[in-house]
């Protein structure tokens, strides 16, 4: 069972790794914390408390925690959209900290809804399946940090390598050819 | 669709919050309306169906909201994205 403490070590110990901070206003971390732990006992994994999560893996994907947004926003804002992990500035209480706009992409957030109220049961699950079956028939593909060599395989290169911390651009997308020659 | 009502002495408004149950920022703008008295109602969306969920999603769209949580909606007019205390406060005169 994942404990508060479980919790709180996981982001402590990635706020450092990233040289981040944990948000210093003591009981909206806890709230941040507890909303973490909630998410992982309810889907299995620990999807952002502060968005809508689908239930579905694939789909959330991108808002697990550490989500895909996390660093852009860190960059350009001081801390991410729920506010978990943050600058030295921020955590010093130099830059205040207010709600940020959303960077998850529309079409990812409608997924946690995507079924309309008319929608059958029956109609609800084929839906659910199609939603789950689309990135891995249709849109995802792998992709390599050209820095680092690290390989992945999803819809879209991650914003920051987890492994060398490279930007975007130094992904490029792999594409498999395959030989159909005769070998001598 | 089941609001919560959360009982307040300032009643002026006409105050519901679509909210997330586990988020941070929601449960600061439940507690400004608390700290404030008002008496507001609540929904927690990813508690909802998907049918209710579904509803909620065309409702926020249809009033030119975002879907980004808290949402609320004052006087079924004003409609505020996320925590912007200042915009909460002037809406609700507090």
């Amino acid at each position: 069972m994942t404990t508060l403490q479980k919790v709180r070590q996981r982001a402590e110990s990635d706020a450092r790794s990233r040289g981040y901070y944990l948000n210093p206003d003591l009981q909206f971390l806890e709230n941040l914390l507890e909303g973490l732990k909630q998410n992982e006992e309810r889907y299995d994994y620990p999807s952002c408390p502060c968005r809508i999560s689908s239930g579905t893996f694939e789909v959330d994907r991108d808002i697990i925690c550490p989500c895909d947004y996390r660093d852009a926003d860190v960059e350009e804002y001081g801390y991410c959209y729920c506010a978990l992990y943050v600058r030295k500035d921020v955590s010093e209480g130099k830059t205040p900290i207010r709600p940020i706009p959303e960077r998850r992409p529309r079409e990812k957030q409608e997924r946690a809804y995507a079924v309309s109220a008319e929608t059958s049961t029956e109609k609800l699950a084929e839906r659910t399946a199609a939603f789950v079956d689309k990135p891995s028939e249709a849109k995802m593909k792998m992709w390599y940090c050209k820095q680092c060599g690290y390989v992945c395989f999803r819809e879209e290169p991650p914003y920051i390598c987890p492994i060398c911390k490279a930007k975007r651009e130094m992904f490029d997308e792999i594409r498999l050819k395959a030989d159909t020659r005769d070998v001598a | 669709m089941r609001t919560t009502k959360v009982p307040g002495e300032n009643n002026k408004h006409r105050v519901l919050m679509y909210a997330l149950s586990t988020c941070g920022w929601c449960k600061r703008a439940k507690r400004l309306l608390r700290d404030n008295s008002i008496e507001y109602e609540y929904i927690d969306v990813d508690l909802c169906s998907m049918e209710d969920r579904e509803r909620i999603r065309r409702d926020i769209l249809s009033r030119g909201g975002r879907l980004s949580y808290p949402t609320i909606i004052v006087d079924d007019t004003i409609l505020i994205t996320s925590f912007q205390e200042d915009r909460i406060r002037e809406a609700l005169e507090i």
